[in-house]
């Protein structure tokens, strides 16, 4: 059994119908990616498993248990955290400020422990404690995102397009600490239209296109699989 | 002239309120001072007078600013807690509902005067607690439709709820419940009771300086609320869910109850206001409840600085000081040179001033410091284009 099994979620915005039946199991410790272009529907799904745009039809399954009519609180309770798309840091707020506002909801006393591990990840972040979110570079703000949702404590952690807008050699930095937080023990999900690093770091991937699911293998099968690779790795 | 000369003139007294010294002497001293000096005054004076009232509009303001300032919903309908507040006190503390008990009354710890008069006489300071919660429920009640709105959005919602219950207070006395209206509608609820408060004095119109100190008391006790709430984890809910909503919900940050806990907290201080405002004037008044109202309050937190409490209690005291000593005193007679009448200006006057404010110094008088960011440098400024369904 899966530690998340989503399966068979259909996902309107309004009318328009974004997941028409998408099926996505994340196993203990994998890193699996979601790859796909505009629209295909990665990003819904993140925010179907988050609550932040539940399913009309289909199940959501987090450690045996159903949580796809389960309010956003609730979801990141049990522990799914995610990093939005777009980063959608506080930008008026500090990075400390932030970080803790990653930890909202927990009660326990090992905030602080956490704070210092993120530190320790991105020590950049520790260099700009006070700084505003707002004032920071694209890839710290980055950084920053990764960092609150890990403050969560989640046991899956969803990174929507980590690399989006940022200089390659950030992007490279990104993934190796994505890698680093896996090791640590998070399984993770992700999304990515830029999709070489992301099936470098990820155990299994899945291609959507247009709301469903075109295409599931290991991620090393899929890179040398020669329509991915016309399609999504550009070479 | 240079256009930035308001700003520099406050600068300084920014960074004054910033210090951590501020806190620890200036608010004894500030406090203190507001203890005393009503003693230099008789106690009919008109100082004190328009003082209370500042005392009760800076209590709403800080209550409009835990809804605006902290969690940045736009209500354009503060009024109605206003008017909840006070019909509290016109139900629970006057002869309005005189039928009840075969017109002998209930009476529940009030002073010999009220508790020989028929309708229910309740004690000041407990209608104060039920206005906070009548106005805290109505508070959530508007909140609800709103849920799924955004922005502007909101304020036409509040906007409405405002004049709903403006038009409820002056039709009420139609609604007939047996032999009980629910309002007086357009002739009002007059005499109301007084505070029963032994030892401070005689609570008269005669007398100001007890009204004074339970003003003041009841601003002592919102601004410890206010102060606490924002350095609170609700607080802290509060401003993130301002700053961005999509990033709130995904730290889970519960948006619903978030939101219904700023309308209700904010709805709660404006009742008690009512309360006190109704009481002090002897009236409720259904023809006070209106839209300029809200706009009043509202200009005062605008004025004094979004989400800033120190900002909001300094604007709501130049408002209110402001519309009745500047207007009348002093615009007033240099006016008259022109041969315009000053009590037909006052709206257009109160207008000016706050568009003077936004070219010159349009994050207010004590800006909160994440707003003070948002008009200096552009940071978080473009919050209101990034578009959610969450």
């Amino acid at each position: 059994m899966g530690l998340l099994e989503v399966e068979d979620i259909h996902t309107f915005y309004g009318n328009i119908e974004a997941l028409k039946g998408i099926s996505v199991e994340v196993n203990e410790g994998e890193v699996v990616t979601l790859i796909g272009a505009n629209g295909a529907g990665k990003s819904t799904t993140l925010r179907s498993i988050s609550g932040l745009t539940p399913p009309r039809e289909g199940e959501i399954r987090f450690d045996g248990e159903r949580i796809d009519q389960l309010p956003a609180q609730e979801v990141v309770r049990r522990g799914i955290s995610q990093s939005p798309e777009g980063r959608h840091c506080f930008q008026r707020m500090t990075v400390r400020e932030n970080l803790e506002l990653g930890a909202y909801l927990r009660r326990d006393s090992h905030v602080q422990e956490d704070l210092d591990r993120v530190y320790e990840l991105f020590p950049r972040l520790q260099e700009r404690e006070r700084q505003k979110a707002g004032t920071m570079s694209g890839g710290e703000q980055q950084m920053l995102a990764m960092g609150r949702a890990l403050m969560a404590q989640p046991r899956l952690l969803m990174l929507d397009e980590p690399s989006m807008g940022l200089a390659p050699i950030l992007v490279e930095r990104i993934y190796e600490t994505v890698a680093e937080i896996n090791r640590q023990g998070t399984t993770i999900l992700l999304v990515e239209q830029n999709a070489n690093y992301a099936l470098e770091v990820s155990t299994r991937a899945y291609v959507l296109e247009t709301g469903t699911v075109a295409l599931s293998d290991t991620s090393g099968a899929l890179r040398d699989n020669p329509d991915v690779q016309r399609a999504y790795l550009g070479t | 002239m240079d256009l930035s000369m308001l700003g520099a003139l406050t600068r300084p007294l920014r960074e004054i309120v910033a210090n951590k010294w501020f806190n620890r002497i200036a608010v004894p001293v500030v406090i203190g001072f507001a203890i005393v000096f009503p003693l230099f005054f008789v106690g009919a004076s008109p100082f004190i007078n328009n003082t209370v009232q500042a005392l009760v509009y800076v209590v709403m303001a800080l209550g409009l600013n835990v809804v605006v300032g902290f969690a940045g919903l736009l209500d354009l309908g503060y009024v109605a807690f206003y008017a909840m507040g006070s019909y509290a006190i016109g139900w629970f503390g006057s002869e309005f509902l005189y039928p009840v008990n075969h017109q002998k009354g209930v009476h529940f710890l009030v002073s010999r005067l009220p508790g020989s008069l028929p309708g229910v006489h309740i004690n000041f300071f407990i209608v104060i607690v039920i206005a906070a919660a009548l106005a805290a429920a109505a508070g959530a009640v508007i909140g609800l439709p709103t849920l799924r709105l955004r922005g502007d959005y909101i304020a036409i919602v509040t906007l409405a709820f405002g004049e709903i219950i403006g038009n409820i207070a002056a039709n009420g006395d139609q609604l007939h419940f047996g032999q009980y209206t629910l309002t007086a509608g357009r002739q009002g609820i007059t005499p109301v009771d007084v505070p029963n408060l032994p030892g401070v004095g005689d609570f008269s119109p005669l007398n100001n300086r007890p009204w004074y100190y339970v003003a003041l008391a009841l601003v002592l006790i919102v601004l410890f609320c206010n102060v606490r709430l924002r350095d609170s984890r609700l607080g802290r809910a509060w401003i993130a869910l301002r700053e961005d909503e999509v990033a709130a919900a995904s730290m889970g940050v519960p948006i619903v109850r978030t939101k219904l806990l700023a309308y209700a907290t904010g709805a709660a201080f404006g009742g008690m206001a009512g309360v006190l405002l109704s009481s002090y004037t002897n009236t409720v008044n259904a023809d006070s409840f209106n839209f300029s109202f809200s706009i009043f309050v509202l200009a005062m937190v605008i004025l004094g600085g979004l989400g800033s409490i120190w900002g909001v209690v300094l604007g709501a005291l130049a408002l209110s000081y402001f519309n009745t000593y500047g207007i009348p005193d002093v615009l007033g007679p240099f006016l008259k040179n022109f041969g315009l009448d000053v009590t037909q200006l006052g709206f257009g006057i109160f207008g000016f001033v706050l568009v003077l404010m936004m070219v010159l110094r349009p994050q207010g008088l004590l800006p909160e410091r994440r707003r003070k960011l948002e008009m200096t440098q552009g940071i978080g400024a473009d919050e209101s284009l990034v578009e959610v369904n969450a």
